[in-house]
């Protein structure tokens, strides 16, 4: 839509009045690897591994499972559970750290998958806020009539930035893709997007810069109790501001979906949020691990095919990680 | 100011709230880690629930020499001064 403006100035756009999730879809790498099997490369334990995060298994892409096969095939079933074609996408945007080719972006390779047409395409970087990411930037150009329908897409194969030998990190990661559809909706159904970064920060988890002719891989490196205060700290602060600038109290909530990052950094953000019991809270990671971009929507798909949450509920959604970064909102499932 | 058995029972109540650990077990000869069964996370969220708690700062480097209960007591009790 655009509106017209008086002679000798220029016309600008102007989109839909609110904007909501019309679909979601999930895929998990196919392969298993559950606590034994992840003890064969580091000196740990099923137990130690479970109390520290809560993880039982994880998920991984097999050889034949890409960032671009699991991003199509989560976008797929995002469009088709939202009733629309490929071609009605008038932008997508891909959230990965594990696309391993500076250009084209991934947004564009599953735009050609999809053949969704000529939609604006790019990725962003912002590994496991991403998702919140592109929902805010999404709810954004929906409403300011850059596009009526975009694919937000959060992938990752992070079992290939693992590295198998630091048996600090190597139980956490996981690989999946997680979709949404964002378009135009008569009722608000996505709150303010709370977000930011801590740049001072950015050593606390990073991969070295990859070099050419640098024969290190660039695994992920990470200072895990650093992110676990910040998390169960500053990042629940901004969970309640999540809530706040939508204008909802605790009780007014149906669900919790932070990024699966760590289940004890869950437990500790329950407790500073003080949520009612009533708050359906997702444990995804117990047989998914982390997957960075991709946990949230795979944790919302899973919850919505569970029936332990419903269309129409209104869910708290907060992504924290490398950068540091974070974003959140409040979101009506879709 | 807070006497040492005030400090050490507000710090018994941080210890239950976040690992659970039974209050009338948070004395000052118990160590964190061997006796009272917390885990680094959980120490994590204990320093951090202390700093709120008693309005004092702990800093990394201290954070870890906070082996026993006593320990973090009298840290507590020095920063307050």
């Amino acid at each position: 839509m655009t509106a017209t403006a008086p002679a000798g100035m220029l016309t600008t756009s102007q989109g839909a009045q609110y904007a909501r999730l019309l679909g979601v879809g999930g895929y998990r790498g196919s392969r298993v690897v559950d606590n034994d099997e992840m003890c064969t490369w580091i000196d740990s334990s099923d137990e130690w591994i479970r109390q520290r995060t809560g993880i039982v298994e994880r998920r991984w892409a097999t050889e034949d499972e890409t960032p671009l096969s699991m991003a199509a095939a989560a976008a797929r079933k995002a469009l088709d559970r939202a009733g629309l074609a490929a071609d009605q996408v008038d932008a997508v945007i891909c959230s990965t750290v594990s696309h391993f080719q500076q250009t084209p972006s991934l947004a564009v390779l599953v735009a050609d998958e999809l053949d969704c047409g000529t939609p604006a395409a790019f990725d962003i970087s912002a590994a496991c806020a991403g998702f919140s990411y592109g929902v805010g930037m999404a709810e954004s150009l929906v409403r300011s009539g850059a596009a009526i329908n975009v694919l937000v897409i959060g992938v990752e194969t992070l079992s290939r930035l693992t590295d198998l030998s630091d048996r600090s990190t190597a139980f956490l990661f996981s690989d999946g893709a997680g979709a949404v559809v964002v378009g135009p909706s008569d009722t608000p159904a996505i709150g303010p997007v709370v977000w930011g970064s801590e740049p001072g920060d950015h050593e606390v988890i990073q991969t070295r810069p990859w070099e050419v002719g640098n024969p290190e891989f660039p695994y992920i490196e990470m200072e895990g109790q650093k992110v676990f205060r910040w998390a169960t700290t500053a990042i629940a602060d901004k969970a309640r501001e999540c809530l706040r600038v939508a204008g909802l109290e605790p009780e007014q909530l149906d669900v919790f979906i932070p990024h699966q990052a760590n289940n004890r950094i869950t437990d500790s953000m329950l407790r500073h949020l003080k949520l009612p019991e009533s708050v359906t809270v997702s444990r995804d990671i117990t047989h998914m691990g982390n997957s960075s971009a991709a946990s949230i929507p795979l944790a919302m798909e899973a919850l919505l095919e569970s029936g332990e949450a419903t269309s129409g509920q209104t869910a708290l959604v907060i992504g924290f990680g490398a950068g540091l970064v974070f974003a959140g909102q409040v979101l009506v499932l879709p | 100011m807070a006497s040492t058995d005030e400090i050490r029972a507000d710090l018994a109540e941080i210890v239950n709230d976040v690992a659970g650990v039974a209050v009338e077990d948070v004395q000052l000869d118990k160590s964190f880690t061997d006796d009272l069964d917390v885990d680094s996370l959980s120490m994590v969220e204990i320093i951090y629930a202390c700093e709120e708690k008693f309005g004092v700062s702990i800093p990394d480097e201290d954070a870890k020499n906070l082996k026993t209960v006593g320990d973090a007591v009298a840290f507590i009790e020095r920063a307050q001064a």
